[in-house]
């Protein structure tokens, strides 16, 4: 029996219906077609599905699809205004704090959530941030230095969060 | 194909339990067994009700099954347990994942649990039924609504998890102690592993080693003598279970005197 859910995703109002059993990584990527947050372990490990939910860093591989009824949900696809990145994103690609780009939506949805709760977070606490997303590439310096830039981005500091 | 079936209360929830059923509450368990086709279940029931409050009680403060680690470190009132709380998972593990869901993790699972049996864990059941943590810990039967805790005074309470993996990592093993002093020497203490057995356990010869002991050095030896006595613990791709023996008396060493607290 198919259920229904309504949430907020990225400021709209955003409708499907779910299976029973769908965790919301899976009901964003193929009932609404966000394909920002990515499948990686499936088990709480990697970090790269993370959505923020109520402004929160959550792993939505581990959210039934219907707990999310009413509540707000960003992702990763939500975070550029038009063709203007969101600093966390412009400090991404000028650090290169990508390389593969798999863990990268998750590590801007919990360096978002970070910023938006301590606009000048510490390289601990920004490590701390961090810590549940793993990178196998970069070595994770560049993205610490990435967020530590952008929390000094002139937008950023005038409370603008796209 | 998954049944999955809400209720308005937990007690609405307790009855719709049975065979083959899970009880969903953080998500951080159930879901993953869900996504890995777990076939030992095909039903899950969660509830509607708020079970995340913090409530204190003089010496004793009572927490919500569905109090998360990320509450617990948020909170003035638990800031003794934020060690513990912060131990489990990382950030967004945090937001979700309950102080009921980490009673019932299975090995090797279970750091705020060994927390909570070292503060004299008194749980509250579904069915209106209250049982000791440690109890409970032996069936886990039945759906937990709260559980009651000593709040430490000073720095009676300590917490230690040891992993391979910093800051995030699953536990060789976690200790937990209440060490209540009473003109200068130890009484009452409580010491709980986890990791260290099937279950979150009491160390009742490590207790009784320590009661009437001074809290140094010398008065915590025959402690660490005893350190796994009575203990089986596990051979697993953490550690086996030679090496958790062998260090198991020099981190609760480390965790009585407070040494070494990274």
């Amino acid at each position: 029996m198919k259920i229904p859910v309504t949430f907020t995703l990225n400021g709209t109002e955003a409708a499907a219906f779910t299976d029973p059993g769908q965790n919301l990584l899976d009901l964003l990527r193929r009932n609404l077609g966000d394909l920002t947050p990515k499948f990686g372990c499936g088990q709480g490990t990697c970090g790269t599905c993370t959505v923020l939910i109520d402004g929160e860093p959550h792993l939505s591989c581990l959210i039934l699809a219907e707990a999310a009824q009413g509540r707000e949900i960003e992702t990763t696809a939500g975070l550029a205004n038009g063709p203007d990145l969101h600093p966390l994103q412009t400090a991404f690609m000028e650090g290169f704090a990508a390389q593969c780009g798999y863990c990268t939506p998750g590590m801007l949805m919990v360096a978002k959530a970070l910023l938006d709760r301590n606009p000048s977070p510490t390289r601990d606490e920004v490590i701390e941030a961090i810590s549940g997303n793993l990178c196998r590439c970069t070595g994770y310096e560049p993205i610490v230095e990435a967020i530590l830039t952008a929390a000094r981005a002139p937008r950023h500091a005038t409370g603008r969060t796209a | 194909m998954l049944d999955v079936v809400t209720t308005d209360t937990l007690a609405e929830a307790a009855q719709s339990m049975g065979d083959r059923t899970r009880f969903l509450n953080g998500g951080t368990l159930v879901m993953r067994a869900v996504n890995y086709g777990d076939q030992r279940f095909d039903r899950i029931v969660r509830t509607r009700e708020a079970l995340n409050d913090v409530q204190t009680h003089g010496d004793r403060v009572q927490l919500g099954a569905g109090v998360t680690m990320a509450q617990i470190m948020a909170s003035r009132d638990l800031s003794f347990l934020a060690p513990a709380a912060r131990a489990v998972g990382g950030p967004a593990i945090r937001n979700m994942a309950t102080v009921g869901g980490n009673i019932c993790a299975p090995h090797p699972y279970g750091d705020l649990a060994v927390a909570l049996l070292a503060l004299d864990g008194q749980l509250a059941l579904a069915d209106g039924s209250t049982l000791p943590l440690a109890t409970y810990l032996s069936d886990r039967k039945g759906l937990i609504r709260s559980i009651s805790i000593q709040r430490p005074s000073g720095d009676a309470f300590r917490f230690r998890k040891v992993s391979r993996v910093k800051p995030k990592g699953i536990s060789v093993m976690s200790m937990a102690a209440h060490l209540n002093r009473s003109a200068g020497r130890l009484s009452d203490v409580r010491v709980a592993y986890a990791a260290m057995g099937p279950d979150p356990v009491r160390v009742p010869a490590v207790e009784r080693a320590l009661e009437g002991a001074s809290l140094d050095a010398t008065g915590i030896q025959p402690a660490l003598a005893a350190a796994t006595e009575g203990l089986t613990p596990p051979d697993d791709a953490l550690a086996s279970s030679w090496y958790r023996r062998e260090v198991a008396p020099v981190h609760l060493r480390r965790l009585l005197l407070g040494e070494d607290t990274r």
